[in-house]
């Protein structure tokens, strides 16, 4: 399997702020990846060294098989951006605008581009100002989606978009994956993320605390067990993967790593099970436990795997 | 109760705190710029006979008197305010730009929106702006009045009068401007037309005097109007009362306006665009021409009707060489063609500042479609960082030499008179206006240079290096600054066409000036990080 991503290491600071600390990302060739993490960890930042935008301090970036800074021009070609935060030229209308950014690609689609402004339900000929903000998304996403490139960076691209049209979006990107091609997908909607993506990166303060398939990161997370014992529980207090447990006196409440999950249970059926209450993982579970911890000295116990 | 005011106080404040490094400037510098004209002229013509002969000479002048208006009596004061002219319509473009900026500009950002849902009444934008700029008006007007005062009271209160009403008049005018249109660059774009009528009634009327045919065109000028208050030579204080009521009425109709509309809206409505792009509307360049194209026409539109006004007036100036004392002057400097000649020359000395401006403007959209973030998306694409950078380029090199061309045209069918070659006429003024874009090109150079290696200072920079230039032109010479300090300024090397003799040596040097600049801007554009 070829990457079509491939970030070692990457470092940018912004004076004193350091947005990128170390970030690794791998995307493979022909699969939707989900870029998660909160506000200011660096997503969209690493989205803009992937485009040359910005110069990396340290570390390696490659795209396409290119540098993303001094093959900037030949590698843009090959894919099409959409900005988290669209602005169009108020004196042009929104049909002018996709045209315009589609040549400037190399080309774009006229069917494809009549076919996604139906589904996106979009008037052309809106000048720029007078779009909404979800509209002028639609007008960046038609321009992207139209182009006939291999690489699709999108950050944030359902931001200001209603359900219908993040439906609309989703319906767009499983027909991108269809076609092969590749997707960064940065976002915060977990729905959306669950929906498309076939791997998932987490961030945070610029570096990657997670990353693997759906299936594999929802191997991290924990269930919530709770049991209702025949006697008081043993071994439980301290055995490894057990947390926030909270005894009263035969009952017991507490979380466990998946990977834990097989001996704890057997501890709880050596103090004989009465009752017992197990709460499936979510992934919107790991992603607030890795978007809570604001402090970067528990980045160490929780490496990246 | 009305609540259409409500929290007018603090977005005062946020006017204050975001123009807190531009307001002080503009404020202190048209404040203290009159009393130091009343010095340097003090200094050339000690005596009040020399005063009065420097006074006979303005009128009868009507070049002079149409460029900077008809001036009204004999004394130091009097000729101060008369000098200060020009000065006045700068004031009225900084007052309106400062309403524009604060009204419309902040709808079209969007900002609007955010603050308006706060606890913020209908017309607390509108009012808090025009206090703002009312209030640094007058402090424009008595910072004139308190320094022109040694030279009599009553004058200096009425100078400090005629800036402060002429601000408030422009400042009512931006504000109506601002509820016309959608977006701020037309609002801006009428407003200064206004002061663009103003100024032509102002001048045609005054190069034709007040017994002239058309004399009485002067008084449908608010500028006209203005410095007919006449500070020291008779005050007409019923002038500023009346310029204050028809500012009042431009308000109320601004505010009027403001409550039928929805914000973010203009009255005059907004037209839909086409569906899809034109095959021109594929390139960088492509982009550029629809960005620039309607700056580009204004200011060539602009400075052509300018030059048709100037090259008329300038026929006029022979018409007064009867009086035996001007002849002798005139066979002296080598007669009536030279002083015509040296007026145009000064004329374009003047507009090729105007033209600088627009290259500056012009190179500095660079930066502001980078700070919209409408940079990025383009720089995402296909599109490398020097083609981009060249496509505004163009414009901010090739835009002035249109815009000049177009003005050395008609000034010089304009000034054609029975017997002239016409070709000739044009050749040279159209020479004396192109002879200016190598110093027009320093200036878009410098301020692609702050582009690509200081972007965050480059308004700052570009407009300071614009205004530096601008000041020791216009006023450098007046107050007999140091040659030193005027050769820094690139207009004071270009050869003063039509009337000298034409050397390339400093043109060339000041086109291998910009293009080093250019270089230097495009090479730290290259290397730097966007946004």
């Amino acid at each position: 399997m070829t990457t079509a991503i491939e970030v070692r290491g990457l470092v940018k600071t912004f004076g004193r702020t350091r947005a990128l600390d170390g970030l690794d990302l791998t995307v493979n060739t022909g699969e939707v990846h989900g870029f998660l993490g909160p506000n200011g960890s660096g997503k969209t930042t690493t989205i803009r060294i992937l485009l040359g935008l910005l110069r990396a301090g340290a570390g390696s970036a490659s795209l396409l098989g290119g540098d993303p800074w001094s093959d900037a021009t030949r590698l843009h070609r090959r894919l099409a951006y959409v900005p988290g935060d669209v602005t169009l030229w108020p004196n042009l209308s929104g049909g002018e605008v996709i045209d315009l950014l589609g040549r400037l690609r190399g080309g774009l689609d006229p069917r494809r581009r009549a076919d996604l402004l139906e589904r996106f339900e979009l008037d052309p000929r809106k000048k720029g100002r007078a779009y909404s903000k979800g509209n002028r998304q639609k007008v960046a996403l038609v321009a992207a989606l139209a182009s006939d490139v291999e690489l699709l960076l999108l950050d944030e691209p359902t931001s200001g978009l209603d359900p219908l049209m993040e439906d609309v979006f989703r319906r767009c990107i499983e027909d991108e994956r269809r076609r092969g091609r590749t997707v960064l997908l940065s976002s915060h909607v977990l729905a959306e993320v669950e929906a498309l993506c076939d791997r998932v990166s987490i961030i945070r303060a610029g570096r990657r605390v997670e990353t693997g398939s759906l299936a594999q990161l929802r191997h991290l997370t924990r269930t919530s067990i709770n049991a209702e014992l025949a006697g008081p529980p043993n071994g439980l207090t301290g055995a490894p993967g057990v947390h926030d447990l909270d005894v009263q006196g035969n009952r017991v409440r507490f979380e466990v790593d998946a990977a834990h999950l097989d001996d704890v249970l057997r501890l709880l059926s050596s103090s004989g099970v009465r009752a017992l209450v197990s709460q499936p993982p979510t992934l919107e579970e790991l992603f607030l436990r890795h978007y809570h911890d604001e402090k970067p000295d528990r980045e160490e116990l929780e490496p990246a795997r | 109760m009305n609540t259409t005011l409500t929290g007018t106080g603090g977005l005062v404040r946020l006017v204050l705190r975001r123009d807190r490094v531009l307001l002080p400037i503009w404020v202190l510098a048209f404040g203290l710029l009159p009393v130091s004209f009343a010095g340097a002229t003090a200094q050339v013509y000690p005596t009040p006979e020399q005063l009065r002969q420097y006074h006979d000479s303005i009128v009868a002048n009507p070049a002079l008197r149409g460029t900077i208006g008809e001036v009204f009596g004999s004394n130091l004061g009097a000729l101060t305010a008369w000098r200060s002219g020009t000065l006045m319509m700068f004031m009225a473009i900084v007052s309106l730009l400062t309403v524009i900026r604060h009204t419309r500009a902040e709808e079209d950002a969007g900002r609007r929106d955010l603050v308006g849902s706060a606890v913020v009444g209908r017309h607390a934008h509108l009012a808090a702006a025009l206090a703002v700029t009312f209030a640094a008006d007058l402090a424009v007007g008595l910072l004139i009045a308190a320094t022109m005062a040694g030279y009599g009271t009553a004058g200096a209160l009425a100078y400090g009068l005629v800036f402060a009403v002429t601000g408030w008049f422009f400042a009512a005018v931006g504000a109506l401007a601002a509820q016309l249109t959608e977006g701020a660059g037309a609002a801006r774009g009428i407003a200064m037309s206004v002061v663009g009528v103003a100024f032509v009634l102002r001048a045609a009327g005054d190069s034709s005097g007040s017994g002239g045919d058309i004399g009485w065109l002067s008084w449908l000028s608010p500028l006209g109007v203005a410095q007919r208050i006449r500070p020291y030579a008779g005050e007409r204080w019923g002038l500023a009362l009346a310029l204050v009521l028809v500012s009042a009425t431009l308000i109320a109709a601004a505010a009027a306006l403001a409550s039928r509309r929805d914000v973010g809206a203009g009255v005059l409505p907004a037209r839909l665009g086409p569906a899809t792009a034109s095959p021109r509307l594929g390139s960088p360049l492509g982009l550029a021409w629809r960005l620039h194209r309607g700056s580009l026409l204004a200011w060539t539109f602009g400075l052509a009707a300018i030059g048709v006004v100037i090259g008329g007036a300038s026929r006029d100036i022979e018409g007064f060489a009867q009086s035996p004392q001007v002849q002798q002057y005139l066979a002296r400097l080598g007669g009536a063609d030279v002083l015509r000649d040296a007026y145009l020359a000064a004329s374009l000395g003047l507009l090729a500042i105007a033209a600088a401006g627009f290259a500056v403007q012009a190179a500095l959209r660079m930066r502001a479609e980078e700070t919209a973030l409408r940079a990025e998306p383009v720089l995402a694409t296909a599109v490398s960082r020097p083609a981009w950078l060249t496509s505004h380029l163009v414009f901010a090199l090739l835009g002035p030499a249109a815009a000049l061309a177009a003005l050395g045209l008609t000034m010089g069918l304009a000034s054609t008179e029975a017997g002239d070659d016409p070709a000739a006429r044009v050749a040279a003024t159209m020479s004396g206006a192109i002879a200016h874009l190598p110093a027009v090109w320093v200036l878009a150079g410098v301020a692609v240079a702050v582009f690509g290696l200081l972007p965050g200072a480059s308004n700052a920079l570009a407009w300071g290096a614009f205004a530096v230039c601008a000041f020791l032109t216009f006023v450098g010479q007046i107050l007999d600054l140091d040659q030193r300090l005027l050769d820094l300024a690139p207009f004071t090397h270009v050869p003063r066409l039509p009337g000298s003799e034409f050397t390339a040596t400093p043109l060339l040097w000041l086109a291998g000036a910009a293009a080093v600049l250019i270089a230097a801007g495009l090479a730290g554009f290259r290397r730097r990080d966007l946004g």
